[in-house]
């Protein structure tokens, strides 16, 4: 792959505490512009992943580039592109929003006659800009995670990296989180990196998704992508229940347009296929005068493939 | 370099806003002003015995009911240190605050060396507000301004108060680092402070009389033995090490034998029958004489601020 569409490339990245090997010879490529899915049960090396990103621990072995620099080496210069949204976000309390990213313009170094532009912008991007005057103990869980996401854009970061973004915040504003991420991502080209437990919001928005394991890499590449890989090609998986299977069904399923296989477990039938079939299957099981007592449709959902990975974790 | 201005400039207006500046401020000018007074009577009664830094005697003279003012500014800077530091680190990362900044394009060391040049300043100016009001309050009061010598003890004795509040903001955020809870931090730091400044000078008082009892009829060497031990002792408090330093600084006269235990054993019967006169030290004299204890409060401020900026250096941060 060419490394100038990467904004992430890490090489044999390893931590290892005393003895624990908590990231275990990672290599991982992001490219830029991609909304990439960081999933893995706690303990996974997810967090100690992000923290070698940010220069603020360092590697056992092996190296991280952000952007072109490493993570070890040039931490200012890597800090410079990258925002960071803890799961834990935190701000001074008694001071006003509009006081909070102030003080996060100064530490990036920005300009003073830049910095109410740049404030007023990123408020507006999260919708924050009635609220601006109040102090940040009068904002609610979700203010604060957009709050969060207006601190890191003040830097105008390339990346960005979400520890958990919709962790304990009610639906509602979990998709308003998550609608302003793709937003970022399509005006703004901004890459980011989440971390998350959420799975299904984390496929809403994330192009590509790596799986980890006890610090290891175990799967990269889209849901679908890992979703064939995983279970056998198809997007959609049709399970069906008839009074009676007859050969000349499956024979008339396997012959229609997208369809990938179609498995036979008694009077159960599974079909793997590419689009949503079910109206014609409905028509061949009547055609063939049998009964269908029940038709289930599954798309390739993340859930589906963390279990299967995680299954005896 | 920048980084540590904004983050000092930020800590500053923290620390000028916050209600434990006004509390502590307010306490030590309640303090600072009755022993003021107490001061000022005390020098109107004795004005024809005093020597000539008479200016100097508003810092070191008490009454019967109230301490001097040097009394209460050793008490007090301890807990201005310990208040100002006890929660630099653990607060942030509590608040999750910590990650978040240290996320930002600054190196990691600019956070707590703002937090402490920004604490000491806040230190300084308290104690320096405080003497200066003294100062002018003794000048319109007493009518005769200090000379060039008592200016320079003045402010000899504000460094030596900065560096001994430096040395306590050093250990409680040294406990701000290490512990995670900032009440944690701040119990340790008020009992090691009660340690150094209640039970070691028992202590010392206990092992020296152990070592070497004294009873009524101890020879010179014995009872000065037990004073040497006990003092020695002592010595390991920068409390005492900060007491004697002012002393000398602030008392030309006599402040020397003061703290000097086997000096002032010597001196006392002869300065009783008149055989012996004393003399004001200079201002160099009196800095050669306190010189060691000066370094080792210095020193001990650096200690502790490089064991804290160590752990810190090299501790994780995780946002939760």
């Amino acid at each position: 792959m060419n490394d100038n569409n990467n904004l992430i490339i890490s090489k044999n990245l390893s931590k290892k505490y005393d003895r624990h090997l908590a990231v275990d010879n990672l290599n991982i490529s992001i490219k830029k512009g991609e909304i990439f899915g960081l999933l893995g049960p706690n303990g996974a090396g997810k967090s100690t992943i992000i923290l070698m990103m940010l220069g603020l621990t360092e590697p056992t072995s092996g190296s991280i580039n952000i952007g072109g620099f490493n993570s070890t080496r040039e931490p200012l210069k890597v800090k410079r592109i990258t925002g960071y949204l803890p799961e834990k976000v935190g701000f001074y309390e008694d001071m006003s929003a509009i006081g909070n990213l102030f003080y996060t313009a100064e530490l990036n170094n920005i300009p003073y006659r830049e910095i109410p532009k740049k404030i007023d912008e990123a408020l507006e991007m999260v919708s924050l800009s009635k609220n601006k005057n109040q102090p940040v103990r009068t904002f609610s869980k979700g203010m604060k995670q957009r709050l969060g996401i207006a601190d890191v854009l003040i830097k105008d970061p390339r990346l960005i990296i979400f520890d958990e973004p919709t962790e304990g915040l009610d639906v509602k504003v979990a998709n308003q989180i998550l609608q302003t991420i793709l937003d970022l991502n399509t005006r703004k080209n901004i890459t980011f990196l989440l971390s998350s437990h959420q799975l299904n919001l984390v496929q809403r928005v994330c192009s590509q998704v790596g799986i980890l394991s006890k610090g290891k890499l175990i799967n990269q590449g889209s849901v679908e992508s890992l979703g064939r890989q995983l279970f056998g090609g198809g997007k959609y998986r049709i399970e069906l229940e008839l009074e009676k299977v007859t050969d000349e069904i499956i024979e008339k399923l396997n012959k229609l347009d997208g369809v990938v296989s179609v498995t036979r477990t008694d009077n159960q039938l599974k079909v793997v296929c590419d689009k949503d079939i079910r109206q014609d299957i409905s028509r061949i099981i009547s055609g063939e005068g049998t009964l269908l007592t029940r038709m289930d449709i599954k798309q390739d959902a993340l859930e589906e493939i963390y279990l299967k990975y995680f299954k005896e974790e | 370099m920048r980084s540590i201005l904004t983050i000092y400039r930020k800590e500053l207006s923290d620390h000028f806003s916050s209600n434990k500046f006004l509390i502590l401020l307010s306490l030590i000018y309640i303090a600072g002003l009755s022993s003021t007074y107490v001061a000022l009577t005390n020098i109107r009664e004795a004005a024809g015995s005093l020597d000539e830094h008479v200016f100097l005697y508003l810092f070191t003279t008490g009454g019967d009911v109230l301490p001097s003012f040097i009394t209460f500014i050793s008490f007090f800077i301890p807990i201005i240190g310990i208040i100002f530091g006890f929660d630099a680190i653990n607060s942030e990362r509590n608040s999750g605050n910590l990650s978040r900044i240290l996320s930002q394009p600054i190196y990691r060391d600019s956070l707590i060396n703002g937090k402490f040049l920004a604490g000491v300043t806040t230190l300084g100016i308290i104690i320096a507000s405080i003497v200066f009001i003294i100062s002018g309050i003794g000048l319109f009061s007493i009518g005769v301004p200090p000379n060039t010598e008592e200016i320079l003890r003045i402010f000899f004795f504000i460094f030596i108060c900065i560096f001994y509040g430096g040395f306590w903001m050093g250990l409680s955020i040294l406990f701000s680092v290490i512990m995670e809870k900032t009440a944690a931090s701040i119990l340790t730091a008020i009992a090691i402070w009660i340690f150094l400044m209640f039970f070691l000078p028992i202590i010392a008082n206990a092992v020296a009389n152990s070592m070497a009892p004294v009873t009524d009829s101890s020879s010179f060497s014995e009872i000065a033995r037990n004073y040497n031990i006990e003092n020695a002792i002592s010595k390991i408090s920068p409390a005492t090490l900060f007491s004697e330093s002012i002393m000398v600084i602030l008392i030309p006269l006599g402040g020397n034998i003061l703290f000097n235990s086997v000096s002032y054993l010597q001196s006392y019967s002869m300065l009783q029958s008149g055989e012996m006169k004393l003399n004001p030290l200079s201002l160099g004299q009196s800095l050669l004489q306190v010189w060691p204890q000066l370094v080792v409060i210095v020193a001990l401020a650096i200690i502790c601020f490089a064991i804290s900026y160590i752990i810190f250096m090299r501790q994780e941060i995780r946002s939760t």
